[in-house]
């Protein structure tokens, strides 16, 4: 299929430099790549800049109240699993309004494509500090900065257990609609984080990382079964360490040609390792602080086969129905105990 | 005896609801009418023997049963609390409390039966007794039958060779009980017998311990007969007349199977999307064990999940349900605001409680008619129906399904504590017989040229879901364009819409039955209630020799209303708040001269007590 096919006829009203802009050309390529037809896609969102991309896709689309997408999407796969469901969501709308379908969604591993928009900032609200806003933000709800500390949505990802987990940054086309494509064939609640800039009320936000002439050394894109290499002339690459007296392990940068350089399994299970790459370049106050020289990983961090909830539900369904003695209202109701008159 | 009402009534570990539910089903398969009213405490096991924990459950059988009853003429009393509460009723908390008719849960002729080995030192001490003397302490009138059993001696006796352990043995009291009332009521053994078999299908080791205790209890009667007189029954009054299989249902299991029948009838998957609260939860679990009719019942994280999955799968084209109590629906707001801009069909059961906030979980009101009605952010009608017998949630459930996916929006259903726990009769109907259900789903030939806002000469849009070719859109949340269906800012258009959201509810008017009114209609007098209360106000309205006029469809009105209401002189709208639906009346028909009587006391009406105030006593 072509990407135009899942164009609408909407006009798009992301702000001029959005890098909304950029995901939904990705989403159109990726949604083609996949070849799903357009009735049987569905695009779920809440509320936020990013929760308007329904609007521009050509396929059923539903843009509903905030935070709750999650939920609603949950809703439409779990009923219909054949569809293909996607929802678009923000930092807010995911992480503080919607925090507890998101945990929930992931949790029961519901099979569905969120993507993620993250600026750290509330955009359509006009520029208030959200909850993956570095600490001491300054922004109109906080003048005298955050006091308080943000989310790593890959540590709570993980944390609840979840099976896909990919970053992607709005100015790397290719590696946004690659992290897309898996996470659509990946089985279960895919989660895309996407790091976007808001070019009016944060803009430069992912700059060490967005910047081309720093993103070689700032961000490393991990590959399935390839080796962890990054750096302008590719000359590093990334390797474990454990602390020999809290065995505390942690991700180190090494040459290249180390032979401790790891290869990168999303499959693995344990999360241990996933987690570590998913925290590289986070100081505790948010992502890219990059002063210990480890880069910002991108793609696909993990991607985990489980059974998903919506395959679950319909299959204990099915299950109980093909052993059942009743199938019918009015067979049901010859169980009742009951006389006549 | 034309009708008799029994209160069965002690710890909340007697199985209490147990044995009230087997008397009302025995009772319902002899051919007398039932009413039903669990009455348990909020705690799911206070303390033993305490006034906090006494666990009660009422039924009225006989001929011409409205209501559970006001006041018992049995009762059974399985401990020194039980026996003071069903005493000095809502008063058991005051410390010189006596027997007073208005408050006790008995009238003054009564029988009530005592255990008295639960009457010890240390019993009276659990439940604030001052003295050793129960009897004396509550001044109990001596027109009242006390009928002393020594009930947990008489079980053990009866198990002594069952070989069961002491606690096993003791759980057994409540069918001595049983089987003691039933014989007070000269109820036949062996339906009895076939009952407990039933009812312990599942664990086929007790039955023969609790129909040896049972049948001792009825041979115990025997004994009594010197002292205590049997009562004969009426059976079964006209309103059973029509013929047909019969059942005795709960209220929340007449409203789940509703929404099943009506999803079978309509050809959709029913979906329900809810989270467990007091006292809807009975809805969740009947449907969640019913994968066999292909009902798909999510326990969601929460309230705003329950509905938003609901309406996840209401946009992909199935038969969507969430079921909830007052505070879900609170939290549910915003959401069933969704699904009127949407324009999708939802039906959202409020099973009321008493509010506000936590409120009074267990017990029973109408305090959520106006929060139903108007508890939305902007101009946002909704279609509330409410249910008024526990057998006639069935047909309100189904009725509001049929109206949610014939006219696309969410349709509220209320019933409440008292119709969901209590039991009635209720006809088994069949599918064949139901009323037909179209869901308004988009037709064929809009392919290519559809779009979310097209709608039928009755203002209503058309159903396109995923899955279906060439009819791909867009949905939202955010006004939208009159025309194209896409989003829209313009102020006319909001107009425009907003009037189009409002007329699509009040034509579905022209589609509901219209108001009649129960009695002979030459009466002055006109009683106005909704939902539950009917059972109460038609038992007064035949006191009182006036008419009832009780309201299923509040959200639109029946067309006729005016034209009936504006008949009478005297208008009386009774209700379980502080005057909700009076006040709507008002708004609609101002007119008229109307009255309110209300109660807010977390119970049902008592008839008399109605009944004086109608008579200005």
């Amino acid at each position: 299929m072509e990407a135009s096919q899942f164009k609408s006829d909407q006009y798009v009203r992301f702000c001029p430099g959005c890098g909304d802009h950029a995901i939904c050309m990705a989403l159109q390529k990726a949604m083609a790549q996949i070849g799903v037809p357009t009735h049987q896609v569905a695009v779920i969102s809440g509320i936020g800049c990013s929760s308007r991309m329904p609007h521009y896709l050509n396929t059923y689309g539903f843009n509903t109240i905030h935070g709750r997408g999650g939920a609603i999407a949950t809703g439409v796969k779990t009923s219909h699993p054949e569809l293909t469901v996607w929802q678009m969501s923000g930092d807010g709308d995911c992480l503080a309004i919607g925090g507890n379908h998101f945990i929930h969604e992931i949790r029961r591993n519901v099979d569905l494509n969120v993507c993620m928009f993250n600026n750290r900032i509330y955009g359509l609200t006009k520029g208030q500090y959200s909850p993956t806003s570095p600490k001491g933000f300054v922004s109109k709800s906080s003048p005298f900065g955050t006091v308080e500390r943000p989310f790593v949505p890959a540590q709570l990802v993980l944390g609840t257990g979840g099976t896909f987990f990919a970053r992607t940054l709005d100015v790397d086309m290719p590696t946004t609609v690659d992290c897309l494509v898996a996470a659509q064939q990946h089985k279960g609640c895919s989660i895309v984080e996407c790091l976007v800039n808001c070019v009016i009320f944060n803009n430069g936000t992912h700059a060490l990382i967005a910047d081309r002439d720093q993103r070689a050394e700032h961000a490393i894109v991990l590959k399935h079964g390839e080796k962890m290499i990054f750096g302008k002339e590719k000359d590093k690459g990334l390797a474990v360490e454990i602390d020999p007296l809290t065995f505390v392990p942690k991700m180190v940068v090494v040459a290249a040609d180390d032979p401790r350089v790891l290869v990168h399994d999303a499959s693995q299970p344990d999360p241990t390792l996933h987690r570590l790459l998913a925290l590289m370049g986070n100081n505790g106050d948010g992502l890219e602080v990059t002063g210990d020289g480890l880069p910002v990983a991108l793609g696909v961090i993990r991607n985990v086969e489980m059974e998903s909830y919506d395959e679950a539900v319909n299959k204990q369904i099915r299950d109980v129905r093909e052993n059942a003695k009743v199938k019918t209202f009015d067979e049901l109701m010859t169980t009742l105990e009951s006389w006549t008159v | 005896m034309k009708n008799t009402v029994v209160r069965f009534c002690g710890d909340s570990g007697d199985g209490m609801q147990l044995t009230g539910n087997l008397f009302a089903q025995l009772g319902a398969e002899l051919g007398h009418e039932i009413s039903t009213l669990p009455d348990f405490p909020a705690e799911i096991r206070a303390p033993q023997g305490t006034l906090g924990g006494v666990s009660g459950f009422q039924v009225e059988l006989g001929a011409d049963v409205y209501t559970p009853g006001d006041k018992a003429d049995v009762i059974v009393a399985m401990n020194a609390a039980a026996l003071k509460v069903c005493t000095l009723g809502s008063h058991f908390n005051h410390p010189q409390a006596h027997y007073d008719e208005q408050f006790a849960l008995y009238h003054r002729h009564a029988i009530v039966i005592v255990d008295t080995d639960s009457l010890t030192d240390k019993d009276l001490e659990k439940a604030q007794y001052h003295t050793d003397n129960p009897f004396t302490e509550l001044d109990i009138p001596e027109t009242v039958q006390i009928v002393p059993v020594a009930l947990t001696t008489l079980t053990k006796e009866a198990l002594k060779e069952s070989g069961m352990d002491n606690k096993s043995i003791l759980k057994s009291r409540n069918m001595f009980a049983f089987g003691l009332v039933c014989w007070l009521f000269d109820e036949p053994m062996d339906k009895a017998i076939h009952l407990l078999e039933d009812k312990f299908k599942k664990k086929p080791a007790l039955v023969a311990p609790n129909t040896k205790v049972m049948v001792d209890g009825y041979n115990y009667g025997q004994n009594l007969a010197l002292s205590v007189s049997q009562i004969r029954l009426e059976v079964r009054g006209e309103r059973l007349e029509e013929p047909g299989r019969y059942t005795s249902i709960a209220g929340n299991r007449a409203t789940a199977f509703g929404l099943i029948a009506a999803a079978q009838k309509a050809g959709k998957h029913l979906f329900l999307g809810s989270y467990p609260i007091t006292p809807a939860t009975d809805i969740l679990h009947e449907l969640a064990g019913r994968k066999d009719m292909n009902v798909m019942a999510i326990q969601a994280e929460d309230e705003i999940a329950g509905v938003c999955t609901a309406i996840g799968a209401a946009f992909a084209g199935d038969l969507a349900c969430t079921t909830t109590s007052g505070p879900g629906l609170s939290l549910k707001s915003e959401a069933i605001g969704l699904a009127v801009m949407a324009e999708l069909p939802l039906v959202v059961v409020d099973v009321q409680r008493g509010g506000p906030s936590t409120g009074l979980p267990t017990k029973t009101e109408q305090t959520d008619l106006l929060q139903a009605m108007y508890g939305r952010n902007g101009e946002c009608p909704a279609v509330v129906l409410a249910a008024s017998s526990s057998a006639n949630c069935f047909d309100f459930a189904y009725e509001a399904c049929k109206i949610a996916l014939e006219n696309m929006t969410p349709v509220i259903l209320l019933t409440d504590t008292y119709l969901a726990n209590g039991t009635a009769l209720w006809r088994i109907p069949q599918l064949a017989e139901l009323p037909e259900i179209k869901p308004q789903t988009v037709p064929e030939e809009l392919k290519g040229h559809y779009n979310p806002a097209l709608r039928d000469e009755r203002g209503v849009r058309y159903w396109a879901y995923p899955g279906m070719e060439g009819f791909e859109h867009r949905n939202i949340g955010l006004e939208r364009d009159a025309e194209r269906g896409t989003i829209s800012t313009n102020p006319e258009n909001h107009e425009v819409m907003v009037l189009a959201r409002k007329k699509k509810i009040e034509q579905i008017a022209e589609r509901i039955p219209q108001l009649s009114v129960i009695g002979n209609q030459h009466s002055d007098t006109l009683l106005v209630g909704w939902g539950s209360t009917e059972g109460h106000l038609h038992a007064a309205a035949n006191e009182l020799g006036c008419d009832l006029a009780q309201f299923n469809y509040i959200m639109p009105l029946p067309k006729n209303t005016r034209e009936v209401l504006s008949q009478y002189k005297r208008i009386v709208v009774c209700e379980l708040n502080t005057g909700q639906f009076a006040a709507y009346l008002r708004a609609q028909l101002p007119e008229l001269q109307i009255e309110q009587y209300n109660e807010v006391q977390g119970q049902p009406f008592a008839v008399e007590r109605i009944v004086r105030y109608v008579n200005g006593i």
